[in-house]
């Protein structure tokens, strides 16, 4: 196969990777705090649609990403107010994100199906998309494929080489530790969640904006929970979320190749299985593994903050 | 240990002035005042649940008095954050540190200082010199989870020398340390304290007060009770004053003549540690004979957790003859089996695994006698038995409790205790293995439960006392071992044995293991 | 006036039956400006949506045919939840119970009866609880987390349907519509009330709800279930086995979900077609949590979110709202309700601020 049939599903893997890494960068952030958001899935399709209904009604699909990503994070705010300040569980909380998103989204929604709107605009880098081979491949994007690498590097940098981010692992690793010391736990895991759902409602708006640029229910598909299970099998470290990301891009792209290429005898619905019957296999050779990732969880993964003062 | 001489008169470094703190059903504080000179060593005393820790709290800054004010030489301020508290010069030395596992000494200090700079080989350099020159040595780039628990302290103690402190509040220092590393510990002190650093020392061992401190104050039910000069006291007058009522020990026993048959045995156990870096058990031999009473002396961290899970059942052995009851191999048997044939435990930890907090002190004697004690009808629960049986436990051990359907949660941790141990006790077990029975427990509870271990061993009943209080053993035991890196070393006789070579054995062989020394 | 948060030193038993009834008037209210915001007559459209549907009795009788599946699967799910162990797949467990159940009944589709029914509603439960077991044995053996292989194996056992209902299980005389034959008549539920469609799976659903909450109160299994939800070194020590348990959760859930599917097909639906559920194995969710995890209270909040489909279902014919209301509805019932159960665990102070400068 030659560069130029590979180029396209090369880029596609990118525009199938772009939406788990920007959703699963969030979530990274959000558990190294030590809180558990099953919310993905909710506030993807939160951003989704108020993006889409933002862009069709302003006309700018800068306007619709911002908005997508208040709207993740007024999802976020509303789940960090009850687990953190009401102190519920994470998990029913999470949960009740995520179905709430879901029927916000389909009635919200339910006006713009069909609506039609301009696919994201890529942004070519002058000269280096002209560069051979790497110059389509690497710099020939919209601005939230390029968004979701710099947040990548962002979220690294920040983690290993600031204070902020020696303070939030602190907060996740021992939050009782991190109070006695002084530190606002509280804050800091409300900071980490509204950045979650920022990222979240970014990814929504890349699936409504430009991966199939219009607004269908529940678009998202189970990305959110795709991206939950990425963070444990990247064992909450960004450039590991970047490979999962990379790699289920891969995995989605496989099998719409796979069916298209005249179908291998294999029923369509059952080649649409592979990204969650990956996912399973994902994390249970993770949980499995010799390498047990369980050291680098944040020991106060999903445990409520009950100071005893 | 003169106080540091002063030409002219200073302010007190630290003044308490009426202070008091409240909490729902309980006042932790009330009206306490008491002032620390420079360089002076204080001693808060005062035993479990006197209201020392909260006290301490409220001058670093974590909790807020409902009343009174605090003086910083000599003037008032208002301490409303840990991080005002070190800008003052507080440092302060958790009773359960405030360490992060998973992370380096480099960087839990960094975490314990508000300005650590941003070069980190300077902080790592600053990091080797200070603990170097104060006798407590640490390499910045260990992670902690891989530090004993003496070394752990030190992070806790050079995080506060790193910032000049005027002020070293220490909070029960010296429970989770060898005799060698208390000696350490107290010659650091004293250099701090000629150097004009004073020190709130709160302890409630009278020992080491009268061997170190200058000064005492005395708490007892969150009241100030009295203040004295240690060295002009005697451990028991102080106790006196601690505890208020007539001092009743428990009498020490004396060597048991005619033990009976062997109960439980342990023969080559070894066993890999549950979590990631915890203590692997290496070859554990134990014999312990019916009527005696034999205790494991170690410092935390050193398996004894690992030990009681292993003995209880609640990890199975790799060798179903590597645990014996009365001959027979139980290895492999699950603790309701060994419940069955006579093995009845009391974890270390009350709340969460030897009691469910959210249920009723009826569930809770469910939760261990539903087999031994036929609370079961068919596959159904027989309330009515298990409730009759919590009554019993209440009235026998003296548990101040509304009654028997209040939840476990909500006992203090004296009564819950004596539930807990009352209640494994009533179950008349042949054999009874207690971890920690006297942690953090009011004097009067403690005596109660010691009391009546000793009363269950003269009915004939074999038990195994792991303790961390070494006075606690050295009262009980008619033989005593020492646990240190999951090894267990031979039984000695208690009346014989010398606290040195215990003290030794609990440092590991030949003094204190100089495990990561910079 | 400052506000202080205190910890209560027992649980509010009076909060706790009193807030699902919080939870339940705030939804309400939300409604109302739910309704104001999309433009409709709030006041109008919350009686289409309450009140109206349960005014006929064919209407309370669709009541209990949503409510039968709600209850059977939440009362599962609440012993998981109460373990601790989480369940979230319920949907995927429904669809494969339905159509092994539906299996068993095409297999018979020409003939007639009295074994069909409960043979059908073994497979169902068979096929259910298989289908748990594999996030049940991934958890034991691996320790993979099940809320994400519950899930996930939700989408798989959806597209499953698809290619069976598509292809091998196509009925050969539907002109090629991606559904099966009709059940015959051996393998549709009776109907227990005339000229509605409550079907027998509705007493099936109450008797399951007493007897789970037997179970839960009563029985050395219920004690387990709740000890290692509740402290699970607590649950260790006394001897109860995690793995077992877990087990014994996930095959139930998964078995009254398969169940509750294959009655579904069985009852209302008559065939196996792509779409079995409106989303009643996520829903349980919901009805489980709003039944404070007690079998008797997830009767009343099954009835309670069965209203809600009527109620959206209702109102998109009668007022033009989109069947998305009843998903923002569950959710904002669910919400409230973890919300309010902070009241029943903490209690909220006024204290009068310190004299200044004491």
């Amino acid at each position: 196969m030659t560069f130029d049939a590979l180029l396209p599903m090369l880029l596609t893997v990118i525009t199938a990777a772009t939406p788990l890494l920007l959703a699963s960068i969030g979530e990274l952030v959000t558990e190294k705090s030590g809180v558990l958001n099953l919310g993905v899935e909710g506030m993807m399709l939160a951003g989704a649609v108020i993006g889409f209904a933002t862009t069709v009604g302003t006309g700018s699909a800068f306007l619709g990403i911002v908005a997508a990503g208040i709207a993740g994070m007024v999802m976020a705010f509303a789940f960090g107010v009850l687990t953190l300040t009401l102190m519920a569980n994470q998990v029913a909380t999470g949960l009740a994100l995520t179905i709430f998103g879901i029927g916000l989204s389909s009635l919200i929604g339910a006006s713009y199906v069909g609506v039609p709107v301009e696919k994201l605009a890529k942004i070519e880098i002058p000269g280096l998309s002209a560069i051979p081979v790497l110059g389509p491949l690497l710099f020939d994007h919209d601005p939230l494929v390029y968004l979701s690498v710099a947040i990548t590097v962002a979220v690294a940098w920040f983690m290993k080489r600031t204070r902020g981010g020696l303070i939030l692992r602190a907060v996740g690793e021992s939050d009782l530790s991190a109070h006695s010391i002084g530190y606002d736990v509280i804050k800091v895991r409300y900071m980490a969640v509204l950045f979650g759902g920022f990222t979240s409602g970014l990814a929504g708006a890349y699936l409504s904006l430009s991966y199939t640029p219009m607004w269908v229910e529940g678009m998202t598909a189970g990305r959110g929970w795709i991206a939950l299970a990425l963070v444990a099998f990247a064992s909450w470290r960004p450039w590991r979320v970047f490979g999962g990301a990379y790699i289920f891009g891969g995995v989605t792209i496989l099998q719409l190749y796979l069916q298209g290429a005249g179908g291998i005898g294999i029923p369509a619905q059952v080649m649409n299985m592979l990204p969650y019957l990956a996912t399973i296999i994902v994390l249970t050779v993770i949980s499995a593994g010799p390498w047990r990732g369980r050291l680098d969880a944040p020991a106060c993964l999903g445990k409520p903050f009950r100071p005893a003062s | 240990m003169e106080p540091v001489e002063e030409v002219v008169k200073q302010h007190p470094r630290l003044e308490l002035r009426g202070i008091t703190k409240s909490f729902p059903g309980v006042k932790a504080n009330s009206d306490v005042s008491f002032k620390v000179q420079p360089g002076e060593i204080h001693a808060l005393l005062g035993e479990n649940g006197a209201g020392k820790s909260t006290l301490v709290k409220q001058i670093y800054g974590i909790l807020k008095p409902d009343a009174g004010d605090i003086s910083w030489d000599g003037r008032e301020v208002d301490v409303p954050s840990p991080h005002a508290a070190r800008a003052l010069g507080i440092g302060m030395v958790f009773q359960h540190f405030s360490l992060f596992e998973a992370m380096t000494v480099l960087e839990n200090v960094a975490l314990g200082m508000d300005d650590p700079g941003s070069d980190r080989a300077a902080l790592a350099a600053r990091i080797r010199l200070v603990s170097d020159s104060y006798g407590l040595p640490l390499d910045p780039a260990r992670e902690v989870h891989t530090l004993s628990v003496g070394e752990r302290q030190r992070i806790e103690i050079v995080r506060c020398l790193l910032q000049s402190p005027r002020l070293l509040v220490m909070d029960e220092p010296t429970s989770v340390l060898t005799p060698q590393e208390v000696n350490r510990l107290f010659e650091t002190l004293r250099k701090l304290s000629a150097e004009g650093c004073s020190i709130l020392y709160i302890s409630h061992k009278l020992n080491e007060i009268k061997e170190l401190c200058d000064h005492a104050t005395i708490l007892r039910g969150g009241k100030v009770v009295a203040e004295c000069t240690p060295a002009e006291e005697t451990a028991r007058s102080m106790a006196q004053l601690m505890i208020g009522a007539e001092f009743r020990s428990v009498a020490r026993r004396e060597a048991v003549e005619n033990t009976g048959p062997l109960r439980l045995e342990l023969k080559t156990l070894s066993m890999a540690p549950e979590v990631a870096h915890g203590v692997p058990l290496k070859s554990i031999n134990l014999a312990l004979k019916a009527g005696e009473i034999l205790g494991i002396a170690g410092v935390a961290g050193n398996g004894q957790g690992d030990l009681l899970a292993a003995i209880a059942g609640e990890r199975r052995a790799v060798d179903a003859g590597a645990v014996m009851i009365d001959g027979k191999p139980v290895g492999k048997l699950g603790p309701a089996g060994r419940r069955k044939l006579g093995l009845c435990t009391v974890p270390e930890e009350r709340n969460g695994h030897g009691a469910v907090p959210d249920m009723s002190l009826t569930d809770n004697a469910m939760l261990s006698g539903h087999k031994r004690m036929g609370f079961l009808k068919g596959g159904f629960l027989d309330t009515a038995k298990a409730r009759s049986f919590a009554a019993e436990v209440i009235k026998r051990f003296d548990v101040r409790t509304p009654g028997t359907e209040t939840t476990a949660g909500s006992l203090s941790g004296g009564n819950l205790q004596k539930f807990i141990v009352g209640r494994e006790i009533l179950q008349k077990p042949e054999i009874l293995v207690v971890a920690q029975p006297t942690w953090g427990v009011d004097a009067a509870a403690a005596a109660t439960i010691q009391q009546a271990l000793v009363d269950l061993a003269a009915t004939g009943s074999a038990i195994l006392v792991i303790s961390q209080d070494l006075d606690e053993l050295l009262t009980l035991s008619d033989r005593i071992a020492v646990i240190n890196a999951g090894s267990l070393s031979e039984a000695m006789p208690t009346a014989t044995v010398s606290v040195e070579e215990i003290g030794l054995l609990m440092g590991g062989i030949h003094g204190t293991p100089e495990k990561g020394a910079a | 006036m400052a506000l202080k948060i205190e910890a209560r030193r027992q649980i509010s038993t009076r909060m706790l039956y009193l807030t699902p009834f919080i939870a339940v008037g705030a939804t309400v209210v939300a409604g109302f400006f739910l309704f104001l915001a999309l433009g409709v007559d709030p006041l109008d459209s919350l009686y289409y949506f309450f009140v109206s549907p349960v005014e006929t009795l064919n209407g309370l009788a669709e009541l209990g045919v949503k409510a039968a599946p709600l209850i059977m699967i939440a009362v599962g799910l609440a012993l998981g939840y109460r373990a601790n162990i989480w369940n979230i797949g319920a949907e995927g467990q429904l669809t494969v119970g339905a159509v092994c159940g539906g299996a068993v009944a095409l297999a018979f589709w020409n003939d007639e009866g009295i074994y069909i029914l409960p043979l059908m509603a073994f497979a169902g439960i068979l096929g259910g609880a298989a289908y748990a077991a594999i996030p049940a044995f991934l958890k034991t053996r691996f320790n993979v987390n099940e809320i994400l292989t519950s899930l996930m194996l939700t989408y798989v056992a959806t597209l499953f349907l698809a290619v069976l209902v598509f292809g091998p299980l196509k009925d050969p005389e539907g002109y090629n519509f991606p559904q099966s034959r009709m059940f015959s008549d051996s393998a549709i539920l009776p109907i227990i009330l005339e000229e509605t469609r409550l079907h027998l799976g509705f007493l099936v659903a109450l008797a399951i709800a007493v007897a789970g909450w037997v179970l839960l109160s009563r029985s050395i299994i219920g004690f387990q279930i709740r000890t290692l939800g509740s402290a699970p070194a607590a649950a260790r020590y006394a001897g109860f086995d995690r793995t077992r348990l877990t087990w014994f959760c996930l095959l139930l859930t998964g078995g009254l979900a398969g169940l509750a599917g294959t009655f579904e097909v069985a009852g209302p639906i008559g065939q196996l077609v792509p779409n079995i559920s409106p989303g009643y194995g996520f829903t349980a969710i919901i009805v489980a949590f709003l039944g404070r995890l007690h079998p008797l209270g997830i009767i009343a909040s099954g009835f309670l979110m069965a209203l809600s489909y009527l109620g959206g279902e209702n109102a998109q014919i009668t007022v033009g709202l989109p069947q998305a209301v009843t998903g923002v509805f569950q959710g904002l019932l669910l919400f409230f309700l973890l919300a309010s159960d902070f009241l029943v665990r903490y209690r909220v102070r006024s204290v009068k601020p310190l004299a200044e400068g004491v």
